[in-house]
């Protein structure tokens, strides 16, 4: 649905984004990732032709962004980073003027109104000047905005920025609840949001892609071997000594624990090697007390943290 | 079509749903008045002396209702309008571009200039509506007097070109800028310049004063207040139009490429 190929955006001399390539199939929620200034906000504009890009191509539904801008703009539905609305506007008339400009045929335009309204909650603030709504109202009116012609396309701005947590609950539903007919394309520097609402990540840092795929592979192919947490009573040298000799272990690292005498040791071992079971084996022989062992699974924030790391390494 | 009419609605709605519309009418409305009292009393007090200078058996020089009041009266009218319209256009793009909604007219399906059409027509209408207003102080004459109803109606025909001119110098000023006062100060500095630009022909070479005092506002006006409409003056208001809306889809369009 939306096709992303070497699209560069260069402001004067400084390249916001360089070469980024990605795509978004049909009826998925593909998250854009990344920190403040890493390219996000540009690309979401290229692909709503608010920007011409420097270099690369984009389409969305097949077709180019420059070539038939008119053609893309009516497939989308553009939530920027601040809500676009007019502040001496009500909430029905604001929105009834954008369905209009978006194409929406006037028969069905109450009815989309109305519809869109109700999914985003808006609906009992219809006759509410939208300048005197709440920031969180605000952002609810500006994605209705971006639903009210039904778009196939989303494309969402860190939309939950500036709510509540029980805002953002909501939110999230909404945005959930179109995936499958709609490809929703959304941006965020909060890490957890990806994990709840998308399908695929798209992490980008200083204007590159940095990774690419599901929170879930991203997250096996970024383990350079596993991280097992154990935590055991006993003498530290010992145990140590113990889980050392398992083979596979490559390093153990200790950390005090809150109880005395017993310890926590982060063992990492070689990646395709599980040693739990020989590892517990030879703990329970030696004597020592095995209270908890588990396999500590990578966040995405520790993904991200360490493909912004390799970056600034590979520099 | 059918976006124009949006945008137009939108604008004019925006216009009555503040107090920009009813200020700026009301202002207008007390000044004129308040100027055009004063033509008729001066207008009276010729009158009077006439009367008497009739009585001792002098000559009578032609006193013309129209002459007297009703041009002096616009030619006072058109100037309070060179201050007031930069203030009625120069929200139309710096508006939307300090509030974050030009990206959302220039992320949808609608051009450039159907936006730009919109808004124009927009404040054009409120124009219209205000200067309409003057009306009352015609229909005045018509109630005491005699006025010639010709070059009152010619007159505003030509009203209505010159308010386009004016809107279309301030909306290019708004687009330049996100500053409303900047904008206010760019188109009332282009109009007053444009107005006063046939002073300059006096102390010009016969073609460049030629050029000159075609391009002044105003001289093109003196026509239409005599009752002449002169297809050379419509169409130097037509074009003068038609250049500042070119302009100005130029300079919305070269904000995508600027940045």
């Amino acid at each position: 649905m939306i096709e992303v190929n070497g699209l560069t955006k260069h402001y004067g001399d400084v390249a916001a984004i360089e070469g980024v390539t990605f795509n978004a199939p049909e009826g998925q929620i593909l998250g854009f990732l990344g920190p403040n200034g890493a390219g996000k906000t540009t690309t979401m504009r290229i692909l709503t032709c608010f920007l011409p890009p420097t270099g690369g191509s984009a389409s969305v539904g097949g077709c180019d962004v420059v070539e038939q801008s008119m053609e893309v703009r009516k497939k989308i539905g553009y939530l920027p980073e601040h809500p676009p609305v007019y502040n001496d506007m009500t909430v029905k008339s604001y929105l009834r003027f954008v369905g209009k400009i978006k194409g929406v045929p006037s028969a069905q335009l109450a009815g989309r109104v109305d519809q869109t309204m109700e999914m985003t909650g808006t609906a009992h603030v219809h006759n509410t000047v939208v300048g005197h709504l709440s920031k969180g109202y605000k952002q609810r009116v500006g994605l209705a905005q971006a639903l009210v012609h039904d778009p196939p396309v989303l494309i969402l701005d860190e939309p939950t920025v500036g709510l509540d947590p029980k805002q953002i609950i909501e939110v999230r539903e909404v945005i959930k609840s179109l995936s499958g007919d709609h490809t929703v394309i959304l941006s965020t520097h909060i890490l957890p949001e990806v994990n709840l609402t998308c399908e695929r990540v798209v992490i980008i840092n200083n204007g590159r892609i940095a990774g690419e795929g599901t929170p879930e592979s991203l997250t096996a192919q970024l383990k350079d071997g596993e991280v097992l947490r154990a935590q055991v009573s006993g003498p530290e040298e010992q145990v140590n000594t113990t889980i050392t000799g398992v083979p596979g272990v490559l390093e153990v690292s200790i950390e005090p624990a809150r109880e005395a005498g017993e310890a926590v040791y982060l063992i990492t071992t070689m990646p395709g090697e599980d040693v739990r079971d020989e590892l517990s084996r030879q703990l329970v022989n030696g004597g020592f007390g095995l209270r908890e062992l588990r396999s500590l699974e990578m966040t995405l924030e520790d993904i991200f943290l360490r493909l912004v790391a390799e970056e600034v390494d590979a520099q | 079509m059918r976006n124009i009419f949006a945008v137009f609605a939108k604008e004019l709605r925006s216009y009555f749903v503040s107090p920009v519309a009813y200020v700026i009418a009301g202002v207008f409305l007390f000044l004129t008045g308040y100027l055009f009292r004063n033509i008729l009393m001066q207008f009276n007090f010729l009158c009077l002396q006439f009367v008497q200078r009739e009585r001792f058996g002098g000559a009578l020089p032609n006193l013309n209702l129209n002459e007297m009041v009703v041009t002096q009266f616009f030619g006072i009218m058109d100037f309070i309008w060179l201050l007031v319209v930069p203030m009625l256009t120069m929200r139309l793009y710096a508006e939307e571009k300090k509030g974050g909604t030009m990206e959302l007219l220039m992320t949808s399906p609608i051009t450039t200039v159907q936006v730009l059409l919109g808004k124009f027509f927009a404040c054009l209408t409120l124009y219209t509506m205000i200067v309409a207003l003057t009306l009352v102080f015609c229909v005045l004459l018509e109630v005491y007097g005699e006025p010639d109803w010709g070059p009152i109606w010619s007159a505003y025909f030509g009203y209505i070109l010159l308010g386009g001119t004016f809107i279309s110098v301030g909306v290019l000023a708004s687009a330049l800028t996100e500053n409303q006062v900047v904008a206010v100060l760019l188109s009332f500095g282009m109009l007053l310049l444009l107005w006063l630009i046939d002073w300059s022909a006096s102390f010009a070479g016969p073609t460049a004063a030629k050029i000159l005092s075609y391009l002044s506002l105003i001289q093109h006006l003196q026509d239409f207040q005599r009752g002449v409409i002169d297809s050379k003056d419509v169409i130097y208001y037509l074009s003068f139009i038609f250049v500042a809306l070119f302009l100005t889809t130029r300079i919305v369009e070269s904000a995508r490429w600027r940045r």
